[in-house]
């Protein structure tokens, strides 16, 4: 007989059962009715049809433009500014606590409730956020009603919604840093900017893999905000592919939406495998 | 935990020695979330259970619009549907595939209180019914501000070039929006070209048919092209309310109730919405017909109301009928009238609209009179409805694309549809 | 100078939106009508409170019971079976590894297939059931469970758990005894944002949990979102009372991550 490993594989088992039913099992039958057409109780087998029409949505390219460049603004700006306040909001600066907590508030919010509150600020000419600019002076746009500005509004929110988990991720991994490295970076007379660099960056690099793969995941998938929003709004003009892909949905296209997420899922799978692939490459070499 | 089956059986046991009568039935009834459906759900199960103190029930709510549509398929197709539901006639229900998932209602008694028109709408292929019509009909037209009517000496347009000549008259002389735009609800954007079917039909009269077998296209057919064209117009001329892109449904209500707009293009639901939120300026709204190219042609375009459904395998089908039944009387619409007010014709045989109806009914009500001057909207004459209009529509009445382009775009998302449904000839 | 104006810029971005949402949960129907950043005229906190928990048979009170029994529970397996699989999956390399982190991937980017779900839940009798529900939200979770997992069991050192061994423990006892405790700021993290995750998810439990007497927070929101149309300070009450748990949640929990981190560096 074998001698056990210490990892046995059974530790994976009760994961790997909910899992495999409720998801994989679930999802490869999906995999099926995307070959279909399908409206619920019939399924009729048309072959590549679906994924034929799916391309050919008139508003498919736009949605795929504005997809990339929602995940890259969003996931761009959370890593970031979740590094920087992370550091900042344990370099014990005044009110320290009170900040932290301050950051992560947006967290704690639905998706609904959030869309309801930025509706009413971002309103045109009602709007809080309008209202104080026009009282400055400045006229503020129509944050969800100009069609070239509703995606960055949209992004901007889902930003303001996400830096606090990415914070806190980052806070969690700066802590498990040993001070010692700062000691030693410290006697060799780095400046704290060297130590940022130096230390810092490389040993929070698990950290910044995480909240990069999940954010740019995220912001690929996205879709609760923009519907609570804008619904991909005005017209077609913040649509992203997850937004198409339930407008399918909602018309009853039950395979072409199922084709849809196909076709999502292998883009996301496109972009974040070998992203995935280098940034674990990188943690190994460091 | 255990107490509860207990009490269940003991319950159970005092109700058949007391009378021997029938076990106690809770029936479960899923209807939209809006104030409206839930208020007439409690008033007519309330009334039934009245009559029948043995029945109960559980009053269930989904969201409205499409997303409701989603939930009452998922629930059908996988067999948890409440035993009764509330979902709307004409080419919605026909994606449920009726024949499939619900009851049909051709034996209940009062089946014959039904009216012929609703019936067509609610029937399949076979010409079994499967719904009973809940609330009235209503029309699609222009809500008006009565009160700046008066103040501006204007007339009731019967022209389209009538009703724009009132709009400059009010963009002259007040400042009030003329025409009233809420695209935060995007399915507001389609009224334009939805309530002009009257004018459509008038002039292409087998428009519905030619449309359904792939014939007659909105952007080549130029009385189709119109609804569009005057979406554009109301656009261009610079008539809507500076936050139309921003103001939603409820905004648009509170701007025609209270004349910061004059003119709101939409359905006559909107009254009890109006009751509901502004009583005290419910008289201050009027209702005409979207009008036509000439005086001659002027007339409504009419919308059914939703109806119950009971939906197949559920375990109390025979009282969810009953239930039903009961609904297709004339003492259910006086408890419907009492619980939101009517806001428009009932399609059950001898129901009445009380003496005192909102000021927009009462203008309502004589199109109806009139042999010829309703017609059916097209989601009621074919099963094809584009799932992409009221984005188009916003485009088109945000200036984003113009009316043409519109119509165009719409006709490829009627084509995905009708693929989709898979019709023959497309 | 940096430390008041980093405070001054987080209040107003990260605060204000709060103030706003509380202002107008205090005013009457009317005075929260116009939606401006003003004190209201009239307090009626209470009163408002009072009406939304009260709203269609004090439904917000049977749907904070359910959301509670749901979070709790689904946290409780996601953090023992995501820190499992982490651990297996950061220690162990071999083929297999690969294939488990791409299903993990996987699971964070595919999404969810509804209707065969429904099937299969009913199939185990899971269907409307909070088990069921419970079982989903762990299915969901585990993707970004053991991402998170097995990125932070990587900062600890494999010679505490090869010393275990060596000392004659079993794995699960290794495990239990020497790992779980060392992923403790982790373990925080996750509960803190897997729990207001599952709390505040709306779209899942629409589907997979129909009926009056299953209905979440969430749900509540959507619902009087058309209920409340012309009360707008209702609404902005119920985001108010809807968020109260997960702040609850994060105070509580906030000194843990705290404490949690300290340990954790110590030990590091």
């Amino acid at each position: 007989m074998r001698r056990q490993s210490p990892y046995p594989y059974w530790f994976v088992l009760p994961a790997a059962v909910v899992f495999v039913v409720l998801f994989l099992v679930p999802t490869g039958a999906s995999f099926w009715f995307s070959l279909t057409n399908w409206d619920l109780f019939e399924a009729r087998f048309i072959g590549l049809e679906n994924y034929r029409q799916f391309l050919s949505e008139p508003f498919l390219l736009r949605g795929l433009t504005n997809t990339i460049i929602f995940a890259l603004v969003t996931s761009g700006a959370k890593t970031v500014l979740g590094l920087l306040l992370a550091v900042l909001l344990t370099s014990g600066i005044f009110a320290q606590g009170f900040l932290r907590s301050v950051v992560f508030f947006p967290v704690l919010v639905s998706t609904i409730g959030i869309g309801l509150l930025f509706a009413e600020m971002m309103h045109p000419t009602q709007g809080v956020i309008n209202v104080a600019l026009g009282a400055v002076g400045v006229g503020g746009p129509g944050w969800l009603t100009n069609p070239a500005l509703a995606l960055y509004s949209v992004a901007l929110v889902d930003i303001w919604r996400g830096v606090g988990l990415a914070t806190l991720i980052y806070i969690a991994g700066l802590a498990s840093i040993s001070p010692e490295y700062y000691e030693a970076a410290k006697i060799d007379g780095a400046t704290p900017f060297q130590q940022f660099r130096h230390v810092t960056i490389p040993l929070v690099w698990p950290a910044t893999t995480t909240v990069m793969i999940l954010s740019l995941i995220g912001g690929l998938r996205l879709f609760d905000l923009i519907w609570a929003m804008t619904r991909g709004g005005p017209g077609f003009s913040s649509d992203v592919l997850a937004s198409v892909i339930y407008k399918q949905y909602q018309a009853g296209f039950y395979g072409l939406s199922t084709a849809g997420n196909v076709i999502l899922f292998l883009l996301i799978a496109t972009i974040v495998a070998p992203l995935a692939y280098w940034l674990n490459r990188r943690a190994l070499d460091l | 935990m255990t107490s509860k089956p207990i009490s269940t059986i003991m319950l159970t046991a005092a109700l058949s020695l007391a009378g021997g009568s029938l076990a106690a039935e809770e029936l479960t009834l899923l209807v939209g979330s809006n104030p409206d459906s839930i208020a007439i759900a409690e008033a007519l199960t309330a009334a039934y259970s009245e009559r029948n103190p043995d029945v109960t029930f559980e009053i269930e709510t989904r969201p409205g619009g499409s997303e409701g549509d989603n939930i009452v398929k998922t629930r059908l197709a996988t067999g948890e549907m409440t035993d009764i539901f509330l979902y709307n006639s004409g080419s919605l229900l026909q994606a449920l595939r009726p024949a499939r998932t619900l009851v049909p209602l051709d034996n209940i008694p009062n089946r014959r209180n039904i009216l012929d028109s609703f019936m067509r709408t609610v029937s399949d292929d076979a010409g079994s019914i499967y719904g009973v019509p809940v609330e009235t009909a209503m029309a699609g037209g222009i809500l008006y501000h009565v009160p700046t009517y008066r103040q501006l000496g204007l007339e009731v347009p019967q022209t389209w070039a009538a009703f724009m000549a009132n709009n400059a008259r009010i963009a002259e002389l007040t400042d009030k929006a003329p025409v009233i735009q809420t695209y935060r609800d995007t399915w507001t954007s389609q009224l334009f070209v939805l309530s002009d079917y009257f004018n459509v039909q008038a002039e292409e009269p087998d428009f519905d048919t030619r449309y359904t077998n792939n014939e007659a296209k909105y952007a080549s057919t130029p009385a189709a092209l119109k609804g569009f064209e005057r979406l554009q117009q109301a656009f261009e001329a610079g008539y809507f309310n500076a936050d139309f892109g921003a103001a939603d449904y409820n905004d648009g209500l509170r701007m025609v109730a209270t004349g910061e707009g004059v003119h709101y293009p939409m359905l006559t639901f909107a009254v009890a919405g109006i009751q509901q939120n502004h009583p005290d300026e419910l008289d201050d709204v009027g209702f005409f017909a979207q009008p036509g190219d000439s005086t001659d042609v002027n007339g409504l375009t009419v919308w059914m109301p939703s109806a119950y459904y009971v939906a197949k395998g559920g375990d109390h089908v025979d009282t969810a009928k009953d239930f039903v039944n009961f609904v297709a009387t004339v003492e259910a619409c006086e408890i419907m009238t009492e619980a939101v007010g009517a806001t428009g014709p009932y399609l059950i045989k001898g129901c009445t609209l009380p003496q005192s109806v909102p000021a927009a009914v009462a203008d309502m009500m004589p199109y109806f009179a009139e042999e010829g001057r309703t017609a059916p909207a097209l989601e009621f004459l074919s099963p094809i409805k584009g799932p992409a209009l009221e984005q188009i529509t916003v485009e088109v009445g945000s200036g984003i694309r113009g009316a043409g382009s519109g119509a165009e775009l719409y006709d490829r998302d009627v084509e995905k549809q009708a693929r989709q449904l898979g019709l023959p000839n497309w | 100078m940096v430390g008041l104006a980093s405070f001054a810029v987080a209040f107003v971005v990260f605060v204000t939106p709060f103030i706003f949402v509380a202002l107008n949960a205090a005013k009457t129907a009317a005075g929260a009508a116009t939606l401006d950043f003003s004190l209201p005229k009239e307090w009626q906190l209470w009163t408002n409170l009072v009406e939304v928990v009260q709203a269609r048979d004090y439904m917000l009170l049977l749907a904070y019971f359910n959301s509670i029994v749901i979070t709790v529970a689904a946290i409780t397996l996601l953090v023992i079976f995501g820190a499992m699989v982490g651990y297996v999956l950061q220690r162990r390399r071999s083929r297999w590894n690969s294939v488990i982190y791409g299903f993990v991937l996987a699971g964070l980017m595919i999404p969810p297939a509804v209707v065969p779900t429904i099937w299969v839940l009913q199939e185990l009798g899971l269907f409307k059931t909070l088990h069921g529900m419970v079982l989903i939200q762990v299915a969901y979770g585990l993707g970004f469970t053991v991402l998170l997992y097995r990125a932070f069991i990587s900062t600890i050192p494999r010679d505490l758990d090869e010393a275990a061994i060596i000392d004659g423990a079993k794995p699960f006892q290794v495990f239990i005894r020497i790992i779980l405790p060392l992923l403790k700021p982790v373990t925080v993290t996750l509960i803190v944002v897997q729990s207001i995750t599952i709390f505040n998810d709306f779209t899942h439990p629409l589907y997979y949990l129909p009926g009056r007497a299953n209905v979440t927070v969430q749900l509540t929101l959507y619902n009087f979102q058309s209920q409340f149309v012309s009360q707008i300070n209702l609404l902005f009450m119920n985001i108010l009372l809807v968020t109260i748990p997960p702040l609850l949640v994060f105070i509580f929990f906030n000194r843990q991550i705290v404490a949690g981190m300290t340990s954790g560096a110590i030990k590091g």
